[in-house]
């Protein structure tokens, strides 16, 4: 499903990479912790998966898509398939909790009735229904993230990027997001979370691949966040 | 393609930059106004070109004396000039036109203008062999063969007049299509410049579209309509303007010599077909700037 074989990433500013050799492969369907301390090449790693960033060195597989090497023209094929959450959440403020979703479809040109049909089913699951008409400002941190994940949800992605989506939220709500994201792992969605929140790498014992200084130092089937952190 | 999509985004472009969407409007729309004007003036000169070819004419101007005394050209020189003239080969033909004649034609040529009449007097105007060449560039044949000779007083040529004429018509032309140009220029830096901030304004929308696979037509059809649609209006606007012009300005400074006929009249159905020409340069001119400052300055 997702595969990086030797990859290595130097950012032009930079003498140090990003990423150092890093090999790992996902399965379809996992649900696996990256983590490790800021700096460790958490983003990076996601950023290589969107072909946000080419690799300076090794391959990246994700599905039956060649990530470093295919040609720019087929890359919004690539991020179809992929669906993402954030930290800062990134709704667009001018429009509705509705619209919001339904542009994510709007722009890859899915016809209207489509749209009508399956932004509320979406909403529906991220449990946002009756509040698909408020603005984003009009909701709380957690909402707002549930909005977020509607949108990258939407389209069926294979693959869910979360990067810290809890970063900015109180553990109760966290909680609650990781409920959903789990949800969404059960359709058989992989899912990819970077985070540094020990509870809750601890609570779900999941897959923890760990980062640390761009290499990976440690790959647990059933992970907790660390010993003595 | 969902086209409902795209137009409401570049409406929404459009409106957040109002300020500078109607400095673009305007600098696209006094560019291709001259432009405009330039191609009026092309057509003008065309037209009169088309208008004198046939009828250009040599006229030998006659002194005073026999101007005065030889009302019917019988006696000489006069005769002898005019079979000398009808002889000269290329000459198509020659009319005389006695000072009586020449006075009516005059009156009919300045009825527009009382002033000039009141002043004129019928001995200023000469008695003149008008003379049609088969060949109106080859006046100076004529020139050389009649100028000086006894009971000749000049010999004027209205081709040098015409070509003069056409010269400064053309060095019009030519300041207006200058000008345009340099209107163009800074239409050009302002649709670039006005695309650059309306990238900026936008960058989140624009990061998501990215996200979320939109293609590089979704990210960069809203902005490059944007700048064809204020090209579009600059364009109307620039049509607009040649109408008023014409109606308030142009009409009211060439109608004496409209209607002498010695400049044709330029009409709605000239600005009409000029038109066509103004809408395809700032279509070309703006998704041209538009798709190059994606390119260049843009990272969508
Ligand atoms: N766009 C960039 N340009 C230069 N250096 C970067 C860029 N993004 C990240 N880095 C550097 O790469 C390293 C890894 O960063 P990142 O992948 O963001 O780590 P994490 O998400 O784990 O905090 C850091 O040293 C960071 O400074
Ligand atoms: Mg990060």
């Amino acid at each position: 499903m997702i595969r990086l074989e030797h990859v290595s990433k130097v950012y032009k500013t930079s003498t140090r990479p990003a990423l150092d050799d890093v090999s790992v492969e996902m399965e379809k369907g996992e649900f696996v912790f990256l983590i490790g301390p800021s700096g460790s090449g958490k983003s990076t790693f996601l950023r290589l998966l969107l072909r946000e960033e080419v690799p300076t060195r090794g391959r990246v597989y994700v599905s039956n898509f060649d990530v470093a090497k295919m040609s720019r023209r087929r890359v919004p094929r690539l991020r179809q398939s992929i669906g993402c959450v954030f930290q800062d959440f990134r709704l667009l403020p001018t429009k509705t909790v509705a619209e919001n979703v339904a542009f994510a479809l709007e722009v890859i040109g899915k016809p209207r009735n489509t749209i009508v049909k399956v932004v509320p089913e979406v909403l529906q699951l991220v449990g946002l229904d009756g509040k698909e008409d408020r603005f984003p400002t009009e909701l709380s941190g957690g909402e707002q993230q549930r909005v977020a994940i509607a949108r990258a949800f939407v389209n069926r992605p294979l693959v869910l990027i979360a990067d810290e989506p809890t970063g900015n939220l109180d553990p109760d709500t966290s909680q609650d997001i990781m409920l959903l994201l789990e949800r969404i792992n059960r359709t058989g969605t992989t899912v990819i979370m970077a985070t540094h929140d020990h509870g809750i790498v601890d609570s779900m014992r999941r897959r923890v691949v760990e980062l640390s200084y761009g290499k990976v130092v440690r790959d647990d089937a059933r992970g907790v966040y660390g010993v003595g952190r | 393609m969902r086209t409902s999509f795209v137009f409401s985004e570049v409406v929404t472009g459009l409106r957040r930059n109002v300020t500078m969407t109607i400095a673009m409007i305007l600098t696209t729309a006094i560019s291709l106004g001259l432009l405009g004007g330039g191609l009026l003036v092309v057509r003008m000169v065309d037209k009169m070109q088309a208008n004198y070819a046939g009828k250009l004419e040599v006229s030998v101007l006659l002194t005073n004396d026999v101007s005065a005394n030889d009302k019917d050209c019988t006696q000489q020189p006069c005769s002898g000039l005019r079979s000398a003239l009808e002889q000269t080969s290329g000459v198509e033909s020659v009319v005389f036109q006695n000072r009586d004649d020449g006075f009516e034609r005059f009156k009919r040529i300045f009825e527009a203008q009382p002033e000039l009449l009141k002043l004129a007097r019928p001995e200023a105007i000469p008695a003149t062999f008008r003379v049609k060449l088969e060949d109106p560039e080859r006046t100076d044949v004529i020139r050389q063969a009649f100028e000086g000779k006894p009971g000749v007083k000049a010999v004027d040529d209205q081709g040098k007049f015409l070509e003069r004429f056409f010269e400064g018509l053309n060095g019009l032309r030519d300041v207006a299509l200058i000008l345009a140009l340099i209107q163009a220029f800074a239409a050009l830096l302002l649709i670039s410049n006005t695309i650059q901030v309306s990238a900026f304004t936008r960058r989140v929308e624009v990061g998501i579209m990215r996200l979320v696979g939109a293609t590089r037509w979704y990210t960069q059809l809203p902005f490059l309509i944007e700048a064809v649609v204020a090209g579009i209006i600059g364009s109307v606007t620039a049509v607009g303007g040649l109408v008023l012009f014409k109606a308030f300005f142009l009409d009211r400074i060439t109608r004496n010599l409209t209607e002498s006929g010695i400049i044709p009249p330029t009409g709605y159905l000239d600005i009409l077909i000029v038109s066509p020409w103004l809408f395809l340069v700032a279509i070309v001119i703006s998704a041209t700037t538009g798709y190059v400052t994606l390119r260049l300055y843009v990272r969508l």
